[in-house]
């Protein structure tokens, strides 16, 4: 049957903003007063909302800092860039993800200050050197956290080391169980002649390696690389038309996380907690279904922690889990990161979203390398945690399976 | 690479962006007071400071000040770079968790849970100092 939006999805509240001169306001306060009426006009409140939209007129990186500033609690997220007829395409793409059932209410905004962002603040419009998403709009001074986290240093390796800090507090988690996950990609890099990194690593070597942000050594980072890679999906009528194996997409799920306030803060889970369940509650499986699982690895802790929160083992187990070569093909329970993942193949760009679903798919197609190929793999899982694991941060999970 | 002997002792913090939302912490910060948001609605606090409550969403939110005492949540000692510094969370007695920096503790002794006070860093002529902690 044809996919459709047609009658899929209905455009419940909207609101105008009514002054043409905003010298008064940040812009943050103006995406949310905007917000706030359109959620009004509808007869719905900011809990209601399971779906944020935005283009780059939203300042910070993406979603991430409006969402965390409104309090949502979001599915989906889309912050789509076309210029001016973003917002057009963004309410048909929110049609698209109602009605394939990705959310129920989705939110759009756009607000801008050209002209009052000039005035207002006089002489207090100070401009720095303090870290900064990349891409912002309107400045510095319009990312709303930006004057109260951006001056602290975070980097990624900081935030990420505080949350291994944490875990390590709550739960035990030692920097052995943590090398583990380096030795296991060293493992599978040795085959991938592409590796950045192909030399076997043992747990003295990483704990060896220089201390970089505590608890963190350099083993237990990724590398840098340049590279990239790309992706084709198509409609199931072309896939059978082709002379390629048949994997397709079965589940997915994706979320926002961030401070949310300062209450409750929970640096020991990700929002992977989320994009997991929703997309195992999609395909209908649970984690001990999976053959193969491809999970990010910016640092070896993001590994630990989104095993936990994709359910591959209780919170607080990941230690355990991942210890003792549990995530080498061939040896373990779980095969991850047969390509020697991010922390020794490729994290091209600084963002290793890509090749994890490339390495999924080549073990479903049963293409990895012969030495770490999982045998009858079916099932596949692509995870991803981008941003900062400490602050603001985003998560993706695709699952897909082998006809 | 850094030449580790002759890095400086302290890092340098930037003077904070403001902006009109942000103003009266910063204004606040010149006279040495601490200001933390709580909604009149929901009467919770949250960091960092909104015009609009993001708990309940609603605007009727206020100044109040904090005693600026708490505990580690959670940090990392940074040990790469031009100098090392203590980055983490402070959970302070009003239940919210901000980041900051740590100042004066030794660099081996940190801990989570123990108890640490604010204490305003300068940032220079006349910028308004910042909201580091040190232990008590």
């Amino acid at each position: 049957m044809k996919m459709s939006v047609k009658g899929k999805a209905y455009v419940a509240g909207i609101w105008e903003h009514p002054l043409r001169y905003i010298p008064h306001r940040s812009t943050a306060q103006v995406h949310a007063q905007c917000a706030k009426g359109a959620l009004e006009d509808a007869g719905l409140s900011f809990s209601d909302v399971d779906a944020y939209f935005c283009a780059d007129d939203a300042p910070g990186y993406g979603a991430w800092s409006l969402a965390d500033y409104m309090g949502l609690k979001l599915k989906h997220a889309d912050s789509t860039r076309d210029g001016g007829s973003s917002y057009i395409v963004h309410a048909g793409h929110a049609a698209e993800a109602i009605a394939a059932g990705k959310c129920k209410v989705a939110l759009i905004t756009l607000a801008g200050r050209p002209l009052g962002s000039r005035a207002g603040l006089g002489e207090a419009a100070i401009r720095t050197e303090s870290v900064v998403p990349q891409g912002s709009h309107g400045g510095v001074d319009e990312v709303p956290e930006a004057g109260f986290e951006g001056i602290w240093g975070y980097t990624t390796h900081n935030t990420y080391a505080m949350c291994a800090m944490r875990h390590m507090y709550e739960y035990g988690t030692t920097s052995e169980q943590l090398a583990w996950i380096k030795v296991a990609a060293s493992h599978h890099a040795q085959w991938n002649e592409h590796a950045r990194l192909r030399n076997v690593v043992s747990v003295e070597d990483v704990l060896e390696s220089p201390m970089i942000a505590d608890p963190l050594h350099r083993m237990d980072c990724c590398v840098t690389t340049d590279g990239g890679g790309a992706l084709v999906v198509v409609a199931p009528e072309i896939a059978k038309s082709l002379k390629r194996p048949l994997v397709k997409v079965i589940g997915h799920g994706e979320a926002l996380k961030g401070p949310r306030g300062g209450l409750d803060l929970d640096l020991t889970a990700s929002a992977g907690v989320w994009s997991g369940q929703q997309a195992f509650t999609e395909a209908g499986i649970t984690p001990t279904d999976i053959k193969y699982a491809s999970i990010y690895d910016s640092f070896t802790i993001t590994v630990l922690m989104e095993l936990e929160d994709l359910g591959f083992c209780r919170k607080g187990e990941g230690g355990k889990f991942v210890a003792d070569g549990n995530l080498i093909s061939g040896v373990g329970k779980l095969p991850f990161n047969t390509d020697g993942g991010g922390l020794c193949n490729n994290h091209p760009d600084s963002r290793g979203g890509i090749t994890k679903v490339i390495e999924a798919v080549r073990q479903a197609r049963g293409e990895a390398h012969s030495k770490v190929q999982v045998p009858n793999c079916d099932l596949v899982i692509a995870h991803g945690t981008g941003g900062w694991l400490g602050t603001r941060h985003g998560a993706g999970t695709l699952i897909m399976e082998r006809e | 690479m850094t030449d580790l002997e002759s890095r400086p002792t302290k890092r340098s913090i930037p003077v904070p962006n403001q902006n009109l939302e942000s103003k009266p912490f910063w204004d606040a910060a010149k006279d040495g007071r601490f200001l933390i948001k709580r909604c009149s609605a929901c009467d919770k606090p949250h960091w960092y400071p909104r015009t609009m409550c993001p708990f309940c969403a609603s605007t009727d939110t206020e100044w109040v000040e904090s005693k600026g005492e708490g505990v580690i949540y959670a940090f990392s000692v940074m040990r790469r770079g031009t100098a090392p510094y203590a980055i983490g969370y402070v959970t302070l007695d009003e239940g919210v968790s901000l980041l900051t920096n740590f100042i004066d503790y030794d660099l081996d002794a940190l801990e989570i849970g123990q108890r640490v006070r604010l204490k305003w860093s300068p940032t220079g002529q006349s910028n308004p100092p910042v909201f580091t902690f040190a232990p008590v």
